[in-house]
């Protein structure tokens, strides 16, 4: 395999008292869409702002291209970063900031103006090189942006939040655009986010950060179907858990008994690499992926368990149901609203919850 | 988890100030100018205040408190007290006048704004002593005022308004009224309209959001005016000098005189020490105590 | 809001009048042909002659310009470097050098101009247009940094980190991204020093020294010895002068 895009190797840094990233390695493929996702304070701009240069690790080292950045100044690396306010200089048109970085590196004019026109090509903005910043709007602006480090050609092009300033339905769009565009190019793209739904679309790899530390790596499905921790599960978007113990297991099946659930009711699940009889778990479900009916049958699914139902939330695509599973654990559960006939279930019924064992993931600690 | 974060996620990035904490050697040349035309004058003026005058003007460097015992002559005193009333007078006056129009200017649209702003300011931009000398023009015995009312078959004889206590404050507050409009207006337009109505949604009376919701949430513009205000009007000396007369001698025109006219420099430095250090003691005295009250709405 | 206010609105017209009157009373009658009454007695250009006429005039118009264009020169390149300093060299003990800075903005005027006048006379600097100049630098100096610096803090920061990952080095990026951005707020800066330091009485009439009239110190001696319709044509010349320096500064910052 070639060697790898960028390599942070135990990499921290202190902010004052907090340790804003803490023993961060990880090793990006070249031509790789990898998003750090995680919420604010995880670290994860810090991680970016050291890779563009413009913060140094404590201790740590990172490689760009196999070779080691320490002490190069953001001028001197093979970076270019999206930031997330754009920072598109005011005083220049859009040729002009899109030029900025060919100038400072004296590439000669006549290349400058093709190369220009082309970035303006790759982000649909054609005709509007001599417009202010001012004079467009956020999704213009921020392919400005995209074009401005795209056009410089660097070894890896870092995004901060590159869709934070744009409504909904254009940050839909823009995911894939941007997607495309890294697909067309074939650069490293790093980006930092805090939207899961943006990381997973849009990322070959994600990394999960919380406090400094990195909690997991993965594919977006990985990530999505497998995570390794609670706070993961949680960050995108698992909303059930169930603590509880491991009772049997039976080959790669076990069940778990906790004492929120009604009496006489256990989990069947997968069960997690290691851990046996006894040991503590935690199983998390996602709210897409339980059905819901009026009879216990098990009809094939591998678990059921008795609910009440405290709220039932109709918002267009789909319904969302609190659930009341006893008096310390509520669950929620999203069903799609497909049409007419559909069974629908009032706040007071009692309704049964069924899944399959291997939607849920077992987390032991 | 989709609501932005962007404060806190700033202050992940910090620690990024550079870490050099000596002061920068572009600040070199402005700091050696204004330390040597402006701090080392004063205490100079402070060396000089505990010395004697000599002979012919001039300073004998002798220690000595005489100069401030001097100034709580009676004479002096009541200088001194006339100049705080009628600053204080002036400050008055320039509020009631001045927050009516900063409100006004505030809530207007942010074009408007800017015309309306510029309406004020221009007369301010007048030379102090044209805008004096309008007034002259307008109020001595044979000026303006008195011809119309004449004129109108108003008055007998003409009414003597120059050269009085009435006409330092009427230029006081002409000269300085600008002073007050200026930050008044930016603490109300910085207060949002929805608390306003917010309060009257919650039955206050007209009255009653001015002096509960208005005044106490504009109160950082409030205090700035007033200081902007109160300070050139307590140390006023072309005012007093042109529209005032012998009686109405403010400590400017004391200053002035103790320097040009009696050569008395240790005297002089003393009286406008005293001056500035009561006005500089005044403002830190009023806004600790006014501090706390007065952050969040210059943050809002 | 304001629809239901209309007093507020007559309280404001009112404000203005009281604002405007005075000078444009100044300005009309400069074209009165009476010498000492105030009542109108018919249209004459008679006063702007008289001071087209005025030799000593001239010479405070040259000095006063003279002063105001050094002085502004020498606070502008003080105070856009301080302001950099201040805004992007952050120190311990910031706070103090910074209040110090302002303080020829709270202390009363006259405190300042004496206490220069002693400094002079004490390091035997002879009081002159040079002394007045040293003066008007000093109390230009704060208003420059300050406007300057406002312009700085409303810079986005990562304006400059854009362009050194860009490739610029830190100069070029303060010469080509932050200084271009700058230069209204210079220029408005100037012109603002420019026009205080025109204006300026009272550090002016404590530092000036025989032979270093400039024009306010002129206009106290005319008003000191008794009004004419002269002072009034001089006033509304330097209205209209002012007014114009203003608006063009005014203009400039806002860009």
């Amino acid at each position: 395999m070639a060697e790898p895009s960028v390599e942070l190797r135990e990499v921290s840094k202190r902010h004052g008292d907090t340790l804003a990233v803490d023993r961060l390695s990880l090793t990006i493929r070249r031509g790789e869409f990898f998003s750090i996702l995680g919420p604010s304070g995880s670290g994860k701009t810090t991680t970016l702002r050291m890779l563009a240069g413009f913060e140094s690790p404590d201790a740590g080292d990172i490689l760009i291209d196999g070779r080691s950045v320490r002490g190069v100044p953001p001028n001197r690396r093979p970076v270019n970063l999206v930031f997330q306010t754009y920072a598109l200089f005011p005083h220049l048109t859009v040729a002009g900031n899109i030029a900025f970085g060919l100038e400072m590196r004296r590439v000669p004019r006549a290349d400058i103006a093709a190369r220009v026109q082309e970035a303006l090509d790759m982000v649909r903005l054609q005709g509007k090189q001599d417009r202010l910043p001012a004079q467009l709007s956020g999704g213009e602006q921020q392919r400005v942006a995209l074009a401005r480090a795209l056009v410089n050609r660097p070894a890896v092009l870092l995004l901060d939040e590159p869709l934070g300033a744009l409504d909904q339905q254009l940050r839909a769009d823009m995911q894939v655009e941007l997607k495309t565009i890294q697909e067309r190019v074939g650069l490293t793209f790093i980006c930092v986010t805090h939207h899961q739904e943006e990381a997973l679309t849009m990322s070959d790899r994600v990394a999960v950060m919380q406090q400094g530390r990195l909690l997991q790596v993965g594919s977006p499905r990985d990530i999505y179907e497998a995570p390794q921790s609670a706070f993961v599960a949680g960050f995108i978007g698992i909303s059930n858990s169930l603590a509880g113990r491991i009772e049997t297991v039976n080959g790669a099946r076990c069940t778990v008994r906790a004492a929120d659930l009604p009496s006489g009711f256990s989990v069947v699940a997968r069960c997690p690499v290691g851990a046996g009889v006894g040991a503590q778990a935690t199983v998390v479900l996602r709210p897409e992926r339980i059905h819901l009916s009026a009879d216990v049958q098990l009809n094939g699914y591998d678990n059921v368990l008795p609910a009440r139902v405290s709220k039932a939330i109709y918002n267009g695509s789909e319904t969302q149901y609190v659930l009341a599973l006893s008096d310390r654990l509520s669950w929620q559960v999203r069903v799609p609203n497909i049409g007419n006939g559909q069974q629908r279930f009032q706040p007071g019924t009692p309704v049964f919850l069924r899944w399959h064992a291997d939607e849920a993931v077992v987390l032991s600690e | 988890m989709n609501s932005p974060t962007r404060p806190s996620d700033r202050s992940e990035c910090s620690g990024e100030a550079p870490a050099s904490r000596r002061p920068s050697r572009l600040l070199l040349p402005a700091l050696v100018w204004l330390g040597l035309c402006l701090v080392l004058p004063l205490f100079l003026m402070l060396a000089i205040s505990f010395a004697s005058r000599g002979t012919y003007g001039g300073v004998v460097w002798t220690l000595t408190l005489a100069n401030y015992a001097n100034v709580v002559d009676p004479l002096y005193v009541r200088i001194f007290a006339r100049s705080v009333g009628l600053a204080t007078l002036t400050t008055l006056l320039c509020l009631a006048l001045g927050f009516p129009i900063a409100y006004y200017i505030a809530r207007l649209p942010p074009r408007l704004q800017g015309i309306w702003l510029l309406l004020v300011m221009i007369p301010f931009w007048t030379n102090f002593l044209v805008r004096t000398y309008a007034w002259i023009f307008i109020l001595r015995a044979e000026g303006l005022l008195n011809t119309v009312l004449a004129g109108l078959g108003l008055i007998g004889s003409p009414v003597d308004v120059l050269y009085s206590e009435t006409a330092i404050v009427i230029g006081l507050v002409y000269g300085y009224l600008p002073f007050m409009i200026l930050p008044l207006y930016a603490a109300v337009e910085r207060l949002p309209v929805a608390l306003v109505e917010a309060a009257w949604d919650l039955y206050a009376s007209r009255w009653a959001v001015f002096w509960r919701v208005i005044v106490p949430l504009t109160k950082p513009g409030l205090v700035a005016g007033a200081i902007l205000v109160f300070i050139p009007s307590v140390g006023a000396f072309i005012t007093p000098d042109l529209m005032g007369g012998a009686r109405t001698m403010m400590i400017g025109n004391l200053i002035q005189h103790e320097f040009l006219v009696a050569r008395d420099w240790p005297f002089g430095s003393a009286i406008g020490l005293v001056l500035m250090a009561s006005v500089l003691l005044g403002v830190v005295t009023y806004l600790r105590a006014e501090g706390p009250g007065a952050r969040p709405a210059a943050g809002g | 809001m304001v629809r239901r206010t209309p007093w507020l609105l007559s309280a404001s017209v009112a404000n203005l009048c009281f604002l405007y009157a005075p000078i444009l009373v100044l300005i009309l009658f400069s074209f009165n042909a009476s010498r000492l009454s105030a009542a109108w007695q018919g249209f004459t250009l008679e006063w702007y002659r008289l001071l087209a006429e005025d030799e000593a005039l001239r010479l405070s118009v040259w000095n006063s310009l003279l002063v105001a264009l050094v002085s502004t020169l020498v606070a502008t390149g003080l105070g856009v470097c301080a302001a950099i300093g201040l805004e992007r060299h952050p120190f311990r003990g910031q706070k103090v050098v910074e209040s110090a800075m302002l303080l020829p903005l709270v202390i009363p005027e006259i405190m300042m101009g004496v206490s220069l006048m002693l400094f002079f006379l004490l390091v035997k600097l002879p009081l002159s247009l040079i002394t007045v100049t040293i003066g008007h630098a000093a109390f230009n100096l704060p208003i420059v940094l300050v406007i300057v610096r406002a312009r700085l803090r409303k810079l986005d920061p990562s304006l400059e980190e854009a362009a050194r990952d860009l490739g610029a080095t830190p100069w070029q990026a303060f010469s080509r991204v932050t200084l271009p951005l700058l230069v209204p707020a210079m220029w408005g800066s100037v012109l603002l020093a420019f026009t205080i330091s025109l204006d300026d009485f009272i550090v002016t009439f404590f530092t000036a020294g025989p032979g270093s009239t400039t024009l306010p110190l002129y206009v106290y001696s005319m008003v000191k010895s008794g009004v004419t319709p002269v002072i009034n044509a001089l006033s509304a010349i330097l209205v209209v002068v002012s007014m114009t320096l203003i608006g063009a500064s005014l203009a400039l910052q806002r860009r």
